[in-house]
């Protein structure tokens, strides 16, 4: 018999805690996992609290439906449409410039450009990318703003014209990479058929890439909407912050995301209905982009890969 | 030996190939295709048929720094295919090609069939309604596909696919057809299919297949040519081919000694 | 009428009209592509050179060691990149645990199953909402609800919430780049799972999170609307208290409390002025801010682009 104690106990003991510390672990990292969820949860919650005091004082007949927002004036009224108009107004414009230039941009990228200029070109826009709003914002107004005055004389200062272009440039990159990386994920085989049959390089992208990769593309429109949306500082610093229901460029105007700024600037009483009232314009906000968003991913999941 | 009334449509003569990485893929070919018979060109993989076939319509010329060297002559106009001052397109217009695997483009049934017409600047919708039609007849699909014209390719299944594309290749009437592998993706039911075919096909213009099945080529070909390592070792009717080769190599290729 | 197998010449002088046709339109659509993004990218040139060159006068030492002032030429960014690096600071401590350990689970551990899903698609959800939104979450909930009030900490944390969707999808990805063989050999000696992620998977995915943290630093440096919505001051002329203290225990967490600014609210503030002097201000602010994030930037991409070249498995 031997007196040395049996080693497998010594084991064991190790086992279980070590078990032990990773079943901790695992579940520390579910919890970082589960924040994603908690962020939303979050959003939603906020956005809904803040508005439910909102909603009883103003009816949503008014909120919907009135062209006047006035919430911090003397005669207060509360109708969000301005604050739409100015949305939709300055994206539009956005996306007349950013949709024709970013879709050729990627169709000559894709097909057209050699391997090097592709190489070079790409990363440049993905720093494009990261070009912080606020640097656009300063374009718009100081440049592009002045610039357009020479063209059109009677332009005021602050207008829709030059932060929707500048809005406009600013999506472009992020259309083109987009769109750029549905085109190239269409197999070299489709266009060598296309080619076969004795097509150019213009006619193999129009009538062979491009309805091939044309859920990705759709796509990366309707995300360019969203984005340009939710996009703040260019129209806060260069549309002006008067709400203002009009679709005219050539005046100025203010989007919800601007209302909401411009009150964050100034002092409010928390819990006051001023407060309020950019937490129900923020609600509109969300559920505009959530949609966008959502139709974005079903239109990318929709057709994709059939080949 | 060859019976004396056979045309030549196209000879390649000395042609050498290089990659763009230097690689020296083809060495002196030199081989005739005959007017209105099937060659098939069959060898180990990696010996070089599908780069030689893609040579015939300039598919190569997609992919910058390949080179080629010596001539493809394409008959009866003494047209050098790979001359650099004749345009691929014109050679593709005259020369077409169904690939390995089906590649229908996302479009319907019928203006699949009608992409190289419509390419061609055909667009009066009489002719294209009776080009398709013919082109499907020809392919062997029309009866399947008659009234779903409208449907999307991409619901056939695998060997209507291939069809259609045969289609598509036969729409623009082409004086040679090339087919790389063209039933290596299919089931049996659907290779007979397209064996069959193509025996019909040849009545009407030249053929060159590349094919991974020896047995495909003894039963469709007319002409086999042995190729190896980028070299053309034996060129002949494929009869003396398959029961009567010149060259040891061929003969240890035919009987499965490698491969 | 068919056309015959062999061409005449009348049909191979149409047929070369039409490729003639047909390829010059290829060539104008390339000429159109190229011009097109010629002229974005010199528009976008000219516009940064002219921020540069409007603000780089004022691009002294000076201009970093002075507060903002009402009088133009004395105004600095002293509080203002203070702010920002201490905001920073905050974000990198949230963001980067939680997002690379969320990573880790989504790709390591989460067994497929609603959880996941769910998980996944609120990643990809956030990545898409607009900024201010995080904003008005912040200030209600952080803000208010949580007292945290108007304060460095907050800001930290919001832009840690913008932050996280994109160190979660680079962690994703990088760890999903990793082939299977490595963690096999790892579990082949013993190892523990939480072993085989520490010590062999985050190793080769370093480069990818690291490129995604990179990106996701720069981002939050430019972000302005989230910021402001929770209540940045944009003119203040002190410094928050030092992290570092003369007194034990040297170290002091007061700053996370108080009241800031970050750079790009100060060149806010001074763009919403109709005096020309701090336009220029402002456009040295933005010299700034974009050389900082364009070198951030670019070091992702330099990152991403050694990775992709060195690693072969």
């Amino acid at each position: 018999m031997s007196n040395t104690k049996p080693t497998i106990s010594k084991a064991l003991k190790k086992n279980i805690r070590r078990n032990f510390v990773e079943r901790l672990i695992e579940w520390a990292l579910m919890l970082s996992g589960l924040i994603a969820i908690l962020i939303t949860f979050g959003i939603v919650y906020i956005l809904v609290s803040e508005s439910i005091p909102f909603f009883e004082a103003v009816s949503i007949k008014e909120f919907l439906t009135s062209t006047i927002w006035t919430p911090n004036f003397e005669i207060k009224n509360y109708g969000i449409l301005p604050l739409v108009a100015g949305t939709v107004t300055i994206t539009g414009i956005a996306l007349i410039v950013a949709i024709p230039l970013g879709t050729i941009t990627a169709v000559y990228l894709s097909e057209f450009a050699s391997h090097r200029l592709r190489e070079t070109i790409k990363p440049i826009l993905e720093l494009l990318v990261g070009v912080p709003t606020v640097v656009f914002g300063y374009f718009a107004l100081l440049l592009v703003t002045p610039l357009l005055q020479k063209i059109i004389p009677d332009l005021p200062s602050f207008n829709m014209l030059g932060p929707g272009i500048v809005m406009g440039i600013m999506i472009v990159p992020y259309i083109a990479s987009v769109a750029e990386d549905s085109m190239r994920a269409v197999p070299m085989a489709m266009r060598e058929g296309s080619y076969a049959m004795g097509a150019t390089r213009f006619q193999t992208a129009v009538s062979v890439v491009m309805p091939a990769a044309l859920s990705g593309i759709i796509a990366a429109y309707i995300l360019a909407i969203s984005r340009g949306i939710g996009e703040t500082m260019i129209v806060a610093i260069a549309a002006g912050q008067q709400p203002n229901f009009t679709f005219n460029p050539v005046e100025s105007a203010a989007t919800i995301t601007a209302y909401i700024v411009s009150v964050a600037l100034g002092d409010l009483e928390h819990g006051g209905i001023g407060y309020q009232s950019i937490f129900a314009a923020g609600m509109v906000l969300f559920i505009m982009t959530l949609s966008l968003n959502i139709l974005g991913q079903w239109t990318r999941n929709k057709f994709s890969e059939r080949y | 030996m060859v019976k004396k009334q056979e045309i030549i449509k196209a000879v390649s003569k000395n042609f050498n190939f290089y990659y763009a990485d230097g690689t020296h893929a083809l060495k002196d070919i030199n081989v005739s295709l005959y007017e209105k018979k099937i060659t098939a060109l069959i060898g180990p993989s990696g010996c070089g048929k599908s780069t030689f076939l893609r040579s015939f319509n300039r598919m190569h010329d997609l992919y910058p720094g390949n080179k080629y060297q010596g001539e493809i002559i394409l008959n009866p106009d003494n047209t050098n295919i790979l001359d650099k001052k004749v345009d691929p397109i014109e050679v593709r217009m005259r020369i077409s090609m169904v690939f390995q695997k089906p590649n229908p483009f996302p479009k319907s049934i019928y203006e699949n069939v009608a992409y190289g017409l419509r390419v061609r600047g055909e667009n009066n919708k009489r002719m294209l309604d009776d080009k398709v039609e013919e082109a499907l007849k020809g392919a062997s699909l029309w009866n399947e596909v008659k009234d779903r014209l409208p449907d999307l390719a991409f619901n056939l299944s695998g060997g209507q696919q291939q069809r259609l594309c045969i289609a598509r290749a036969l729409a623009t009437d082409p004086e040679i057809m090339l087919f790389d592998e063209p039933t290596s993706a299919l089931d049996p039911i659907a290779t007979v299919n397209i064996e069959e075919l193509m025996s019909e096909l040849k009545k009407k213009l030249t053929i060159l297949i590349v094919t991974h099945n020896m047995q495909q080529a003894a039963r469709i070909s007319d002409y086999t040519a042995y190729m190896y390592l980028g070299k053309m070792i034996e060129f002949d009717e494929t009869d003396i081919i398959f029961t009567n080769p010149s060259k040891k190599e061929t003969e240890d290729y035919i009987t499965g000694k490698f491969g | 009428m068919k056309k015959n197998n062999l061409p005449e010449n009348k049909n191979l002088d149409l047929i070369r009209a039409l490729i003639k046709k047909h390829k010059k339109n290829d060539q104008v659509f390339a000429g159109i592509g190229f011009f097109v993004i010629a002229s974005l990218a010199i528009a976008l040139l000219i516009l940064f050179l002219d921020l540069l060159l409007d603000g780089y006068p004022k691009i002294t030492l000076e201009f970093f060691s002075n507060f903002p002032s009402r009088k133009p030429e004395m105004a600095g960014i002293l509080s203002a990149w203070v702010g920002s690096a201490l905001v920073l600071l905050v974000t990198f401590f949230v963001a980067v645990p939680m997002g690379v350990a969320a990573g880790i689970y989504l790709e390591e551990y989460a067994k497929k199953g609603w959880l996941a899903d769910l998980i996944e698609i609120n990643v990809a959800n956030l990545a898409g909402v607009p900024s201010i939104i995080y904003g008005l979450l912040a200030l209600g909930l952080f803000v208010y609800e949580f007292g945290l009030g108007q304060s460095i900490l907050t800001a930290g944390l919001t832009l840690s919430l913008l932050m996280l969707p994109i160190v979660i999808v680079s962690t994703r990805e990088a760890i999903r780049g990793i082939p299977v063989h490595i963690r096999e050999a790892a579990f082949a000696v013993g190892a523990t799972k939480w072993q085989v992620t520490l010590h062999h998977v985050l190793q080769y995915a370093m480069g990818g999170v690291l490129t995604g943290i990179i990106i996701g630093m720069a981002r939050a440096i430019g972000e302005t609307a989230p910021v402001i919505t929770i209540g940045a001051l944009t003119f203040i002329a002190f410094m928050p208290p030092s992290p570092v203290t003369e007194v034990a225990p040297f170290i002091n967490f007061d700053w996370l409390d108080a009241g800031f600014t970050v750079l790009p609210i100060q060149m806010f503030n001074w763009i919403s002025r109709p005096e020309h002097a701090f336009h220029i201000n402002a456009a040295a602010t933005g010299a700034v801010i974009i050389i900082l994030t364009l070198l951030m930037n670019g070091m992702a991409i330099k990152l991403r682009y050694n990775i992709r070249k060195k690693i072969k498995w």
